[in-house]
């Protein structure tokens, strides 16, 4: 800054330098902020008798969760509780198992084009529809169950997986795969020797993750017929025993506190 | 051989080289053991819980379904602007209602910025926790439960859903800001506010607007299936139409979904790229 405006400043206040510079655009942007403001909050159309009529039953519901009720659907919660945890490993241990070679084939530093095109769509599908639409087409396929629970979750699992292996993978270190090839190493060889050992930390971490994500997705899962908790818990909420919901939403939540510990544990001890 | 067992041998095919010792390799054999046998116990469960005649006769059904989908029903489009609005108010209110929320509770919960650590803090990480691992389809069917069913209910349990969500990312973030800019705005003799405003608030922006882009996405997503449970939007026509079993208005509904959700990713990126 030059002596001049200096000087001309002098005396003046400091003002905050504006977000946007140019004004216009700034009091557009502003207006039409606003205007999207209006007409959404305008869109919701709120029964507020309904909510203060149901403002009683949420108090019921935050009273419940004092007094939670764990023994008189004892039976119920306990099955829903191991199908969860079932669908949970066996959809993780699956759907890790696939990811890999998915996961190899999206790495453009590894896989040839055609390969890699056809796993990133595969990455890409997985990644775009919901676990519950997936779950309603395969209870509508393979019937009710934990069947449908239990792929629903593993596609789920490989396309979260295989995206960031693959990224891992096309990070890593080329010195390393470089020098495994020198020896003259097979394909196979060079995966396991020169690739693995470096994204081996990061997959043992993200499938851990990806193990605490499957959880808190197997409670959802029974809403729509796909087996786990969810079906007890919407069972409750149908029947207003908000003292069982509450003991099964306080289940969840130690469950995944637990789960979530657990990973962040082992993804120290690893990496 | 050598491609599996990392083993060197001599001449004389005695060991010289391997890349475990035998403590090591136990462990990992047992590891191995408890996962294979931890994962055909759950199998023979969820084997026993099936039935296996659906399974075998899911090809048909497949077809069945596949061939009754197409083509989808382009006149039912009509029918969907309004919940396709009513999806993306609900994403955007809920992410602007949950960040009303979550800004406050990230400050309190941050370790630099928190009065006080003892009392505070925990509870501000218990709104965290409780609100982040509850799927908001299960905040929606308590809302449902309590506030009755409708849009209303859906903005409420994304909005709840996100808090814990944004809350977390932003008190990291909050945690991680470089202190020598806080020191310095504190030698002018600022008040709490203004550190708030001119020291912490400028670090933290690029984070916070990151985040809420991010948040808005993943909201869009889950924001389409909330109808399931009664909580509106565009999967209350999802589910009328699997009700009537009406598949040519699915496979439309969920070609909306999909396009929503790429044009929802696609526009996170592009604000993300420009921010950060």
């Amino acid at each position: 800054m030059s002596a001049a405006t200096l000087e001309a400043r002098l005396g003046q206040r400091w003002r905050k330098p504006p977000f946007i510079r140019n004004n216009l655009l700034r009091w557009a942007m502003a207006a039409g902020v606003f205007a999207y403001l209006i007409l959404a909050i305008g869109s919701f159309d709120v029964n507020w008798a309904r909510v203060n009529e149901g403002l009683v039953r949420g108090w019921l519901f935050i009273k419940a969760f004092m007094s939670p009720d764990f023994l008189s659907r004892s039976i119920e919660i306990r099955e829903g509780m191991l199908e969860s945890v079932i669908i949970t490993i066996t959809s993780t241990v699956v759907g890790v198992l696939i990811s890999i070679p998915i996961g190899l084939g999206a790495a453009r530093n590894i896989a040839p084009l055609p390969v890699y095109l056809i796993c990133r769509g595969i990455i890409t599908l997985s990644r775009a529809l919901n676990e519950i639409i997936v779950a309603i087409l395969m209870v509508a396929i393979f019937g009710f169950g934990p069947l449908a629970g239990f792929i629903t979750l593993s596609f789920a699992t490989i396309g979260f997986l295989s995206k960031l292996l693959a990224e891992d993978i096309e990070d890593m270190d080329k010195a390393q795969a470089e020098a495994i090839r020198a020896t003259g190493s097979s394909w196979m060889q060079w995966i396991n020797y020169g690739v693995q050992p470096q994204v081996m930390p990061r997959l043992i971490g993200l499938s851990m993750y990806r193990l605490d994500i499957n959880f808190r997705e197997s409670a959802i899962l029974g809403l729509v017929g796909a087996g786990g908790i969810g079906a007890t818990l919407n069972t409750a909420f149908d029947r207003y025993e908000f003292d069982t919901a509450a003991a099964i939403l306080i289940i969840i939540i130690v469950t995944v506190m637990v789960l979530e510990y657990l990973s962040g544990f082992i993804r120290a001890w690893v990496q | 051989m050598g491609a599996i067992m990392p083993v060197s041998t001599n001449t004389a095919g005695k060991k010289v080289w391997q890349l475990r010792n035998r403590n090591e390799t136990l462990t990992r054999w047992f590891c191995f053991l408890v996962l294979v046998a931890t994962f055909m116990w759950c199998w023979k469960y969820i084997s026993d819980a099936t039935t296996w005649f659906f399974v075998w006769d899911a090809p048909n059904i497949a077809a069945d379904i596949g061939s009754r989908a197409f083509p989808p029903r382009w006149s039912y489009m009509d029918k969907l602007w309004g919940p396709i609005w009513d999806t993306l108010n609900i994403a955007t209110i809920g992410t602007v209602l949950a960040l009303i929320i979550a800004v406050p509770v990230a400050f309190l919960a941050a370790r630099n910025t928190t009065p006080s650590t003892l009392f505070i803090r925990p509870i501000a990480l218990l709104i965290i926790v409780s609100t982040r691992s509850i799927n908001s389809l299960i905040w929606a069917l308590l809302l449902v439960a309590i506030i009755g069913p409708g849009t209303f209910a859906g903005l409420i349990a994304i909005a709840i859903r996100s808090i814990g969500f944004c809350a977390k990312l932003l008190y990291e973030a909050i945690e991680e800001i470089d202190h020598k800019q806080v020191e310095a705005i504190t030698a002018t003799g600022a008040s709490r506010m203004q550190i708030m405003i001119y020291a912490i608030a400028p670090q933290i922006l690029p984070a916070f607007a990151g985040i809420s882009v991010f948040r808005w996405d993943i909201n869009i997503r889950e924001s389409t299936v909330l109808g399931l449970v009664g909580a509106g939007g565009i999967g209350l026509q999802l589910q009328s139409s699997l009700n009537t079993l009406a598949w040519p208005q699915v496979t439309l509904i969920l070609t909306v979904i999909l396009v929503a959700v790429v044009i929802g990713e696609w526009v996170s990126a592009k604000v993300r790229g420009a921010i950060i």
